[in-house]
């Protein structure tokens, strides 16, 4: 069977103004290589969807600190104070979603649904603007599905086809973010032969997988660990 | 807020977990309930990351990076728990099956508007999950303090900053005074240590019925 590892620098897929969807949860479960690829390139103008904006130097948050992020939708950035003062200065634009509606928006965009019907925010600022519907009897906004040109998941494990096992609670946004590129890019801690994972672990399938790269592992210090440094 | 009090609100805010219950804790003094919820209660601590069964902190030297809370800090994982990802975190909260949240605020309205997302024009940081925590959990709890910084009231009549969620605490904790909500009206139930009902009423914006007093927290 073919293979999906690939070497980064034969990918010809970076371009400005693109879309981009980042697996993790405050940097926990973030892709370190790949983010770090997408800095070198040097592409500007990025749409980042992730579920927050990290922290300055870890995760997704490393590409809102260099300003290579004009739009970002998320439901926190509270720890990446670059952001804020950039959204305030005008030059980020943020648009915020409870984070339950944010992933179930990349969900519905993974599994081909045009989006959802969900009543969280009802009531409150979040419902400004927003499309209605009464379904059997009951409110709901509608949220249309979110998709990327590409996404860039971590995982623990993944096989030669792309089939992909996470780590404790890295797994977060990991597995929706993979559904939802037109283009799916993960990076393995440990890439094994096809046949090695059980089956039945497999909790995102290599279908939606289209390559594989060799994590060279996380490149930034936790906050808990800067923190027990003083 | 001193290290002391704060302990002490999440200390009488751990006594509202009852047995097998599913509980999500909030950044800042919810944190802290924590400790304070015997074993014995058999809790589930739900993470927005995707942890159903946490436990508490590692030891030193036994952190792992991909094991962590919502706020980003290490944690263990108690017998049965469960990974799962962010979609399926808030599928079981809009669900239903969330008995209690508790969480902190910057305002509460004395019908249990709960406002702790943003401050227009000043601090944006986004509202996470705390719009689907506070609209679907069976039970919402607030932890502050009960004045800002500059000793203006928290619990007040209408709410001026953006709503996390439209009467939606069920309890209010500071470190004056133990409040519950009920049908649009705000009952005095207890007073902290070193608070008496008159230091609660003169803090307090809101409308506060005190009928219902039970006396001293501790």
């Amino acid at each position: 069977m073919r293979s999906k590892t690939c070497d980064l620098s034969e990918l010809d897929i970076l371009k400005d103004n693109m879309t981009i969807m980042c697996g993790g949860f405050g940097g926990v479960g973030s892709p370190p290589s790949l983010i770090e690829w997408i800095l070198d390139s040097g592409i500007k103008n990025i749409t980042l969807i992730c579920n927050d904006a990290g922290f300055p130097w870890i995760g997704p948050g490393k590409l809102v600190t260099e300003k290579r992020v004009s739009t970002l939708i998320a439901s926190h950035i509270g720890s990446n104070p670059e952001a804020g003062k950039q959204m305030h200065r005008g030059e980020l634009n943020v648009q915020f979603y409870p984070q339950g509606t944010l992933a179930e928006k990349i969900r519905a965009g993974g599994m081909g649904l045009g989006g959802i019907l969900v009543d969280v925010g009802l009531g409150t600022s979040v419902e400004e603007g927003k499309e209605k519907a009464v379904v059997q009897g009951k409110e709901y906004m509608i949220e249309p599905a979110l998709t990327a040109d590409l996404s860039i998941v971590a995982c623990k494990q993944a096989d030669l086809y792309g089939n992909l096992l996470y780590d404790q609670s890295a797994r977060n946004t990991n597995p929706l973010v993979a559904q939802a590129g037109d283009l799916t890019i993960a990076e393995a801690a440990e890439i094994v032969q096809i046949g090695e994972l059980d089956p039945e672990q497999i909790v995102t399938q290599g279908v939606f997988v289209d390559h594989v790269i060799k994590s060279k592992g996380v490149d930034w210090k936790w906050v808990w660990e800067l923190k027990r440094e003083g | 807020m001193g290290a002391e009090t704060r302990r002490l609100i999440a200390e009488r805010a751990a006594r509202e977990v009852t047995y097998g219950m599913m509980v999500n804790l909030g950044i800042g003094i919810p944190t802290l309930v924590a400790d304070y919820i015997p074993a014995s209660l058999d809790v589930m601590l739900h993470t927005e990351n995707g942890i159903l069964g946490m436990g508490g902190s590692p030891e030193a030297g036994h952190e792992d990076g991909n094991l962590s809370n919502a706020g980003g800090y290490p944690v263990t994982i108690q017998p049965g728990a469960s990974f799962f990802d962010s979609a399926e975190a808030f599928g079981m909260v809009r669900r239903g099956y969330l008995d209690l949240t508790i969480l902190g605020a910057l305002e509460v309205s004395g019908k249990g508007d709960i406002a702790n997302w943003i401050v227009p024009g000043k601090r944006v940081p986004g509202m996470g999950g705390a719009i689907d925590l506070a609209q679907k959990a069976k039970k919402v709890i607030v932890l502050m303090s009960h004045t800002t910084k500059e000793g203006y009231p928290k619990i007040v009549q209408e709410c001026s900053l953006p709503l996390t969620v439209k009467e939606g605490a069920d309890m209010i904790m500071t470190e004056r005074a133990v409040m519950k909500v009920e049908e649009g009206n705000l009952y005095l139930l207890e007073v902290m240590p070193g608070y008496s009902v008159a230091d609660v009423l003169n803090a307090t914006e809101a409308r506060v019925n005190v009928d219902h007093v039970r006396g001293q927290t501790y």
